[in-house]
């Protein structure tokens, strides 16, 4: 129905004004970029080396996912047992778990003196090593296979059980079930969530930076950090930068043309009544891949939790601090986020059709932006003008609040939607409007969508190893920053310590804001 | 006195006109079939939906360029009629002020709408501790402190069992006739009519028809009113 326009006080020139800052960041760090790579050397065979293990790793990272998430889906699909509530509900913890954390917890298991090697050296077997592409595309997996699991679980449960049903009664076979139902399924999933995996993976930073490294296993966005951070040339940092934008800008147009799937929802945990999965041998191959990718997943986390109780006692000072500066920019990106989100949802509602669209493409897109190359162009821009490095906490916040925004966006537009719907008539004809129809209205109706943004975006940041890396120096190193550190001078033991810190954190404030907007929640 | 003057409402294949004349202080029901546009009919006054073409007047001031909250109304929608999220009394107490600063004496006047409504001591309740009844008796006792002369309901009591909604209905009549508020209810059924409307208007085949004294509209009902009726 046509409704008058209630202007909504300040809402719309905020909402434009947070899109257009967004646009600023992401294009105009661009901009400067691009004007600072103008005559810049000409690509070396370094830099090939890099934009091929991107493509390689991120290629070997995605079809890996999908291909190992497949049966995992499925046996999850058609099971019910004790705990798979709970084990689908983990699934979406690898989303805020800070990178360098799991990576502490992968090599715990799978490095060189992890439990594998362990395992294998009385046999003579010698300790396996994970650095080069291995170590690059395990962890990519270890974080992209619940993704993926859950992305395709989807897919198998919208589904309807009606089709399930009427195949039983006509007798269908496990095999025919496959042919007739699940693959033409799979076949509209897999691609966006491969895409999205590879996309998630091009732009991984702090998994190359631990993992990864030397001229084999350097990815593009490592090789902006090298050249601007070792080498400190502006041009060529510049360059590496536009050829990552080109790679993300390409990876996410092919993700646009195909759809992908939202991976966030909830509902998940409705098991699937089966009739044609009742056979020993697939219950046990079901079994089998859902214990798997169990352990998979809770091995590492098991690890840093065991290994890190005993170093968290005595942590150097410098840790401290650090988690303190982490808190400070957590809380601060938060802030930030909701601030940039919540006047852009409430414009993109006003706004509504194309303008509305239009809006939330803005703040969309830096989801396919580079946190490196709008470092490096914050820092180009800034140069001139102040330290850039004095400005390290709060630029890493600005950045971080800038790649939570799609996911904040995601969770808010819908909410502010739904609740103008129900209510926007009901306050429009008592003249509720600005700042009393926040308050009285909107704020109360958001308050679950405004605790997840503010959770989500406070865990990122915590864990967030990448725009700060550039800029930080010793005395201004965030706790994901102090623990790389502590990794690379190979002191274990408070690296240990220091991710078991960093992760209950990260954890920890999503839990409180996310909790918090639920409790007292009216329906 | 309100007055739809050559009023048409038109929504793709959807057309509506309406010439009316409503007198002050009269209780009018709408009656007809439903797609008929009777909610559309009180959209476009309440001023959710611009009319095509015409004018809605109240006491021959034109409401054309006014907000919703700014008309000399007040509506009843079919639903969501409260906010959850609030109490009773701060739902009641946004008929006072928009932004619930209110006064002691404001506060006072809203648990006397309360009382008044058959609510006293239940303003602390928030919406979903209260029976469907008592809802729709908060959405009266705001639209009671509201004081404008012309109430809306838009099937606010559909949902509720024919006892209930009976008591409701002869609540909304008790409440026009001391505040000497006009009054147009939309209806599907002609019960509704006869048990609190003075007269009735019949929307049906996209002309809303001029209201007559109900009695006699419903003792000898023309031909589209007849065939709604069955």
């Amino acid at each position: 129905m046509a409704r008058r326009a209630q202007p909504l006080g300040l809402a719309l020139p905020a909402g434009l004004a947070a899109a257009g800052a967004m646009l600023g960041l992401s294009l105009g760090t661009l901009a400067a970029v691009a004007w600072r790579a103008e005559g810049a050397a000409t690509l070396g065979p370094a830099d090939w080396a890099a934009l091929r293990f991107t493509l390689t790793q991120a290629l070997l990272s995605a079809a890996l996912s999908v291909a190992l998430a497949v049966p995992v889906a499925r046996a999850l699909a058609r099971r019910q047992f004790p705990g798979r509530a709970l084990l689908i509900a983990l699934l979406g913890a690898p989303f805020i778990l800070p990178v360098i954390v799991a990576v502490i917890g992968l090599l715990a298991v799978f490095g060189r003196s992890g439990l594998i090697s362990q395992a294998l050296a009385p046999l003579g077997l010698g300790p396996i090593d994970i650095y080069g592409l291995g170590g690059v595309v395990l962890a990519h997996v270890f974080f992209n296979l619940p993704l993926a699991t859950r992305l395709i679980l989807q897919g198998w449960l919208a589904i309807p059980a009606e089709r399930f049903r009427l195949a039983a009664s006509l007798g269908f076979s496990a095999r025919d079930m496959a042919r007739l139902l699940e693959w033409p399924m799979l076949r509209s999933v897999l691609p966006g969530a491969f895409l999205v995996i590879f996309l998630i993976c091009m732009t991984s930073f702090a998994v190359a930076l631990t993992l990864g490294g030397g001229p084999r296993a350097t990815t593009v966005e490592l090789a902006i950090y090298q050249a601007f951070r070792f080498e400190f040339d502006l041009g060529r940092a510049a360059l590496l930068s536009l050829i990552q934008v080109a790679l993300c800008a390409g990876a996410a147009a092919l993700a646009f043309a195909v759809t992908v799937p939202g991976g966030f929802g909830a509902g998940l945990d409705r098991p699937l009544t089966r009739r044609d999965a009742g056979g020993t041998g697939l219950r046990l191959l079901d079994g089998l891949w859902i214990g798997l990718a169990a352990l998979f997943l809770l091995v590492p986390l098991g690890m840093i939790v065991a290994r890190g109780l005993t170093g968290i006692l005595d942590l150097p000072p410098s840790v401290w601090q650090a988690a303190e500066r982490s808190l400070a920019v957590a809380l601060g990106s938060a802030a930030l986020t909701l601030i940039l989100a919540l006047p852009m949802a409430l414009a993109a509602v006003r706004l509504g059709g194309a303008p509305g669209a239009a809006l939330q493409a803005a703040g969309l897109m830096t989801i396919a932006a580079s946190p490196l190359v709008m470092g490096t162009g914050l820092f180009i821009l800034l140069f001139p003008l102040a330290d850039p490095v004095a400005l390290a906490l709060p630029l890493t916040a600005l950045v971080n609040a800038a790649m939570s925004l799609p996911f904040a966006l995601r969770a808010l537009t819908p909410a502010v939607a739904e609740a103008e719907a129900a209510f926007g008539r009901l306050a429009d004809s008592l003249g509720l409007r600005g700042t009393a129809r926040l308050r009285l209205v909107l704020l109360p109706r958001l308050r679950r969508p405004i605790g997840f943004t503010l959770g989500l975006a406070a865990a990122l940041s915590m864990g967030d190893l990448g725009v700060i890396a550039l800029f930080a120096d010793p005395d201004r190193a965030t706790l994901p920053l102090q623990l790389y550190r502590l990794v690379a001078a190979y002191r274990m033991e408070a690296a240990a310590g220091a991710a078991l810190l960093l992760l209950a954190l990260s954890l920890g404030l999503f839990w409180i804001f996310d909790r918090g907007g639920r409790i007292h929640a009216q329906a | 006195m309100l007055r739809l003057e050559r009023l048409e409402i038109r929504q793709g294949a959807f057309r509506l006109s309406a010439d009316v004349t409503v007198e002050p202080g009269r209780i009018v029901a709408l009656l007809g079939p439903s797609g008929a546009g009777k909610s559309t009919l009180l959209d476009a006054i309440a001023g959710f939906l611009p009319p095509t073409s015409g004018r809605v007047l109240w006491n021959g001031t034109d409401l054309g360029p006014l907000a919703p909250g700014a008309r000399p109304l007040s509506m009843l929608f079919q639903d969501n009629n409260l906010f959850p999220h609030l109490t009773a009394a701060q739902n009641v107490g946004l008929g006072l002020r928009p932004d619930l600063r209110l006064s002691a004496d404001q506060r006072g006047a809203v648990d006397a709408a309360l009382a008044r409504v058959g609510l006293e001591g239940l303003g602390a309740r928030k919406p979903a501790e209260l029976s469907g009844g008592q809802r729709g008796r908060v959405a009266l006792a705001r639209i009671l402190l509201r004081g404008r002369p012309l109430m809306l309901l838009d099937e606010p009591f559909a949902a509720l069992g024919p006892a209930l909604k009976t008591e409701m209905l002869g609540l909304v009549r008790d409440l026009a006739r001391e505040t000497g508020a006009t009054v147009l209810l939309v209806t599907h059924d002609p019960a509704d009519a006869r048990a609190i409307a003075d007269e009735t208007m019949l929307v049906a085949d996209g002309i809303a028809h001029p209201p007559r004294p109900t009695a006699a509209l419903l003792a000898d009902p023309p031909a589209a009113l007849r065939a709604y009726l069955g």
